[in-house]
């Protein structure tokens, strides 16, 4: 990726266009990012999303500034990485500065209630739209253990609610001991 | 030294924040109402609503409220700097870490059980804002009359077209917003 001024400058667009519609928890600016970075500007892969998705997650701190600081550095290293973080951060920034001022006025006002309404079903839809894609590529791979990783973290998490940090860290491990194996064996599960 | 307070604080909450927004809702509250007394609990209240209602990391928006309150614009940038540092120091090594030794074969491993992983969680946080968007704050009922029809048809128009023709998302969830509230105030 050249270090050019438009580059940068698509960097910051980007991570503060996704930011400023990133409503409802962090994983929200996954499937956001997957559709700039990836299927528009073909700045990343797939699968390298994924992973960042997945160290993003494992460290501390905001989910959305996590992922912008990965997609920064791997694209234009650390002042890309800067760059990144502030397109990230200065939307919740800025919108919460202004509300804070008179936020009594706008958490009772009816019309920017029913507009967020509308939004949140408008996200819901980006986040089915880029769910199918990936979940139907996953089963589309054939191979057994993603998809039953896939289902199993699903119902752990959504329906008993356990502890994200467990999923991941038995997933992880998961992964790291059937690669293994699988390269001692020479087969390929996962 | 109320800046000073103010970053050591969000800083601590950055730092110990693991698992998404509302993970870190405690530990806020711990820190900003219980210790220092910034904010009562009525006005936390409100800031989680007003959080929910706007863009952006529930762990931000309340470092910018917060700080904006008690020390102007200066006190919003010194809790969010504190707040991300964190994650900069932390994130930061493990991208290079993660470039140094993606192709060692545990660590591969490792990230092929992940990508599964991270798509169950996208969904289900999908689902939850699904279920809030089409019921309400009581959760999914088979109830007909307490479904919002509005939402349902937004939600299935939205996602025919992304589907179909590609849209921008930001266009599907402005336009949602959109059609939606004026159908909101109308019907």
């Amino acid at each position: 990726m050249g270090k050019s001024f438009k580059n940068y400058f698509t960097l910051f667009k980007s991570t503060f266009s996704l930011s400023a519609f990133t409503f409802g928890g962090g994983y929200v600016i996954i499937p956001l990012m997957k559709k700039k970075f990836v299927d528009k500007l073909g700045w990343l892969e797939e699968e390298e999303m994924l992973n960042m998705a997945a160290l993003a997650q494992s460290s501390p701190g905001a989910m959305a500034v996590n992922v912008s600081i990965l997609v920064g550095w791997r694209l234009m290293g650390i002042s890309g990485a800067l760059v990144a973080i502030v397109g990230t951060v200065l939307p919740p920034l800025i919108i919460l500065s202004v509300i804070s001022l008179f936020y009594a006025a706008f958490r009772d006002n009816a019309i920017v209630s029913v507009v967020l309404k509308g939004m949140m079903a408008g996200v819901c839809a980006v986040i089915f739209d880029v769910v199918i894609t990936m979940g139907g590529k996953i089963i589309k791979t054939k191979k057994l253990l993603p998809v039953l990783i896939m289902f199993g973290a699903f119902a752990v998490y959504y329906v008993l609610h356990v502890n994200v940090i467990y999923i991941i860290l038995f997933c992880g491990a998961l992964g790291a001991l059937v690669s293994l194996h699988d390269k001692k064996a020479g087969k390929e599960h996962i | 030294m109320i800046y000073l307070q103010l970053f050591w604080s969000f800083f601590q909450i950055g730092l110990f924040s693991f698992g998404g927004g509302m993970a870190a809702m405690p530990l806020i509250q711990n820190q900003v109402v219980d210790i220092n007394g910034w904010l009562t609990l009525a006005e936390f209240t409100d800031l989680i609503t007003i959080s929910e209602m706007t863009p952006g990391p529930i762990a931000i928006n309340s470092a910018t409220f917060v700080g904006t309150q008690i020390a102007g614009l200066g006190g919003a940038l010194v809790s969010t700097l504190g707040c991300i540092l964190p994650s900069c120091i932390i994130v930061s090594l493990l991208a290079w870490l993660y470039g140094k030794y993606k192709e060692l074969t545990v660590i591969k491993g490792v990230l092929a059980g992940l990508r599964p992983t991270v798509v169950a969680l996208i969904f289900s946080a999908g689902l939850s804002i699904l279920v809030l968007s089409f019921w309400g704050q009581g959760g999914f009922k088979w109830d007909i009359s307490s479904t919002d029809f509005i939402a349902v048809t937004l939600f299935a128009a939205g996602l025919f077209l992304l589907r179909e023709f590609k849209l921008n998302p930001i266009f599907i969830m402005l336009g949602s917003g959109v059609v939606g509230g004026v159908c909101y105030l109308l019907l």
